[in-house]
């Protein structure tokens, strides 16, 4: 392993250095949930397309079996977490802000945990050509575990459109008070790496950043210890800020490019990857185990006993307070994720995801609620963007209804990070104002692009009515010739006839 | 869970408010105000009370007409400070009355007509000052020499009473021109300035404030103390003072240079008037200055050049105020077309493009 201590770093602009609060749950090994008595699997857990359900009513399944597989090119199979028997397959509320409900398989545990036969373990897994390994990932049914559950199949396959060079393993954890890749680390070090050789295997990539903040020690230790015997591997230690973990700001600290607006990071040859998202490849390949379970911090100043949970898809999230003895006050809030960039839960009911890391319940010392004033042009928004925006100005537009003049301040190269809003010291909601547009402007274009679909079937269908009458009118035309053609015949015939008789 | 309270995080913020921005530039201004009232004695206490209660008073006054919430933003700190930067910048034994116009003009017509806090285009405390200097040129110009509190010199209470809120010629027996003033003087007299120099203070008497001047204008020390202790606490950024500071030392080092004997030298310049005020809390001021860095940089040297010009070669020997005006002018502009570069964005907006060796081709 070369060492990383010399490792160049570049800088990037802006962050925030919120108080990380990971002392709480940093101390406690990855404990395993007990057996919960349901579980709610929903069909849609990644970014793409739902999975589609193979499975009914009243059937038995075992642990690992498939459940619903994926449609189309970008989604993702799910499996399940458990053997037990299928109690329906319906309406659930969804781990979304809005609770909607989503297409759920319900499975009831039948306590025996029983694995299905026909896993494929594979021992010398470094055998796997590029396309078996991106492949076994696809049907394990793993995504981007860091929160955005992109497929991670998906992402293996870039190779085949970009020319790549670098796999940079994102070990940042920047947002406050979550500990579960921490302790994946320190805990599980040898998965994480052999996963993360699988990964680099499958991208074709010789070079691997497995990049650290400064403040988990241990788990940079760790890792190079588990890293020693080989030399493509880099534990690189970041400086601790946020938003560090953002995929285009971490590939920048490390190679000093910036990806281009509205690409990849595969444009500059670089592809990332989460912790959590490699131990689950190396189960996949070395194990055979499709992504089941997935480990989640609990904490938060309202629980009882932070904790590092291992917890089974589907998990209904109640579980998880009760294990970790339950609230100590009423929270303020319940959020999914962590505090900058998670999202509040509607409902302790919701189920544990593919992409969910962190369950924080946050007291309102925690979490002063303050009032909105004006603002005052202070410019420490400007100062905290890691995207050089200017989010007051932004966010006057949007006040003022003008969408189009927000995008042209570049409001979707914001990564919706809320250093701006962490800092404005008069409380103004700018992330709030940000999200709003986003989605008014993606259901004005999907309006816009149903009014198009629309217009244009019904020009088909016009065409194609035009199309019809033009051929009858033909069709007339031509039979009206023919029986001009044949009177005309027949009269010449006649004619003929008659001068021969 | 509280219904009221926003969808979207973050749902932890840092430890900044409007009143902690507030309260930081108090605390940085306190060591020079301190100071000025100290050695300006009584009069000035009372000029300087009566200036806050008057931007306050003013402001509750304003909000009550608008409608709006007085509670909250009374007690923002944001009329304390633009009363107490104002009161920095009056001659100290100026009558009660000038400090009750000041207010007035600051928070009415500079601030609350303009739609309140954060909506102002120019600096409330700088209208106060030009409008003042135009309409009161006579008690704006009055400057006294320093007279330290308990020393023989000083007025008592009721003497100083009598001075800033009735009728006293105390101050004709301690006025005495600023260091610009007097050079300005001079040099229209025709005397050369090395020797118009000599009559000044000395360059540590201007750098501890032992002169005569405004209030809280005249000790560059202490006002460097506050100015660095705020860009340590991140309430401004280092660039709007050091590209003012500079490019005023540069020009004036420049003319100096050229011509010592028309030509006042660059550490008059910087250390006398309101050249350090200015630089951390006037150019800087959250509202009226341009966000990014790039305006920043431009705003200061902006200001620093028209200072200069206006004590160079215009009528008034201290051209701080105009010139922060002057720029505040532009801040809109300045903003519009000084934006930040966008990540992953060339100047122009478009999306950076990397030929495929992997090198910049912007
Ligand atoms: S941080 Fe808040 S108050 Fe300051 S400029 Fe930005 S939006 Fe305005
Ligand atoms: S949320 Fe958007 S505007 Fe605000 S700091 Fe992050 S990237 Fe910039």
């Amino acid at each position: 392993m070369s060492t990383g201590k010399l490792f160049k770093l570049f800088k990037i602009r802006g962050g925030v250095h919120p108080d990380d609060r990971k002392q709480l749950s940093a101390g406690q090994a990855i404990e395993k949930l007990p057996m919960p008595p349901l579980l709610h699997i929903p069909l849609q857990q990644h970014i793409g397309a739902p999975a589609e359900s193979l499975v009914r009513r009243g059937d038995e399944v075992k642990k690992g079996q498939l459940l619903a597989r994926n449609q189309g090119a970008i989604s993702a199979p799910v499996h399940a977490p458990t053997s037990g028997r299928i109690m329906g397959v319906g309406g659930y509320p969804a781990h979304h802000p809005s609770g909607l409900s989503v297409r759920t398989i319900t499975l009831k545990p039948d306590g025996e945990d029983e694995w299905l036969d026909k896993l494929e373990p594979c021992d010398d897994y470094y055998q796997l050509s590029p396309e078996e390994i991106a492949d076994r990932v696809a049907r394990a049914g793993i995504v981007g575990m860091g929160g955005a559950t992109f497929p991670s199949a998906v992402k293996l396959n870039l190779r085949k459109r970009y020319r790549l060079h670098t796999l940079v393993i994102n070990g940042a954890e920047c947002e406050p008070y979550l500990t579960c890749d921490d302790r994946l680390m320190r805990e599980q070090a040898m998965q994480v790496v052999e996963g993360v050789k699988l990964m680099a295997r499958a991208l074709d990539v010789d070079h691997i950043l497995f990049a650290i903040e400064n403040n988990k020690p241990d788990a940079q230790a760790s890792i190079r210890e588990a890293a020693e015997d080989t030399d493509i591997v880099t534990v690189v230690g970041l400086p601790t800020r946020y938003p560090m973990g953002s995929e285009k700001h971490l590939v920048q600290t490390l190679v000093g490019k910036e990806t281009p607006a509205r690409g990849l990071t595969a444009d500059i040859g670089v592809v990332v990857h989460n912790v959590a998202t490699a131990r689950a490849v190396y189960d996949a390949i070395a194990l055979g185990r499709p992504l089941i379970s997935r480990v989640m911090t609990v904490t938060g100043e309202s629980i009882q006993d932070p904790k590092n949970v291992e917890v089974l898809i589907g998990t209904p999230l109640n579980n998880l307070i009760d294990y970790c003895g339950g609230f100590r006050e009423v929270p303020e809030r319940l959020i999914s994720g962590g505090p900058m960039m998670g999202q509040p839960l509607p409902s302790l009911r919701v189920p544990a995801v593919k992409g969910s890391n962190g369950l924080l319940a946050l007291s309102d010392k925690a979490n002063k609620t303050t009032t909105e004033m004006p603002c005052i042009r202070c410019a420490s928004c400007v100062n905290a963007c890691p995207c050089g925006l200017v989010p007051l100005d932004m966010a006057n537009h949007i006040k003022a209804g003008s969408l189009d003049s927000s995008v042209k301040l570049g409001l979707l190269d914001c990564i919706a990070c809320g250093s701006c809003a962490y800092v404005c010291p008069s409380h103004i909601p700018l992330v709030q104002y940000f999200n709003y547009a986003k989605g008014e402007l993606a259901s004005r274009q999907r309006t816009q692009h149903k009014q198009n679909e629309t217009k244009r079937l019904a020009e088909a269908r016009t065409e194609r009515m035009e199309k019809i009458k033009r051929a009858k009118r033909e069709a007339m035309a031509k039979r009206k010739k023919e029986m001009e053609e044949k009177k005309r015949k027949k009269a010449d015939k006649a004619a003929v006839a008659g001068a021969e008789s | 869970m509280s219904e009221e309270t926003s969808i979207f995080g973050p749902y932890t913020h840092a430890k900044s408010s409007i009143s902690r921005t507030m309260g930081l530039v108090m605390l940085s201004l306190l060591p020079a105000t301190l100071f000025g009232l100290y050695q300006f004695g009584w009069p000035a206490i009372f000029l300087f009370l009566t200036t806050i209660v008057a931007c306050v008073l003013a402001e509750a006054f304003s909000l009550r007409v608008a409608g709006k919430p007085i509670k909250p933003f009374v007690m923002d700190g944001s009329a304390i400070l633009t009363g107490w930067l104002l009161a920095m910048t009056l001659p100290p034994w100026a009558p009660w009355w000038i400090g009750l116009i000041g207010a007035l003009l600051a928070i009415i017509v500079a601030k609350q007509v303009f739609g309140g806090l954060g909506q102002n285009l120019f600096n409330p405390a700088m209208v106060a000052r030009v409008a003042l200097l135009i309409s009161f040129p006579l008690e704006m110009t009055l400057f006294n020499q320093p007279v330290p509190m308990f020393s023989a010199q000083a007025p008592g209470f009721l003497e100083s009473l009598a001075i800033t809120f009735g009728s006293s010629d105390a101050i004709d027996a301690v006025s005495s021109a600023t260091t610009l003033g007097h050079l300005k003087t001079e040099l229209g007299r025709g005397v050369a300035l090395p020797e118009a120099a000599t009559t000044t203070v000395s360059i540590w008497q201007q750098l501890w404030g032992q002169t005569s001047g405004s209030l809280g204008e005249t000790s560059a020390l202490l006002l460097l103390l506050g100015g660095l202790f705020l860009i340590y606490k991140k309430v401004i950024n280092w660039h709007i003072p050091v590209s003012m500071l500079g490019t005023l030392a540069l020009l004036a080092g420049l003319f100096h240079l050229i011509d010592p004997n028309s030509y006042v030298g660059p550490m008059t310049h910087l250390l006398s008037g309101a050249a350090i005020l200015c630089a951390f809390f006037i150019a800087t001021d959250l509202v009226t200055s341009p966000v990014s860095i790039r305006g920043q940089i431009l705003f200061g040297a902006g200001c620093g050049l028209l200072i200069y010009a206006i004590r160079t070669w215009a009528g008034y020997p201290e051209g701080v105020a105009f010139a922060v005006m002057l720029m505040n002018a532009c801040t809109p502009l300045i903003d519009h077309y000084l934006k930040p570069r966008i990540y992953g964005r060339d100047r122009k907006g478009q999306p950076l493009v990397y030929s495929n060796e992997g090198t910049d081709r912007k």
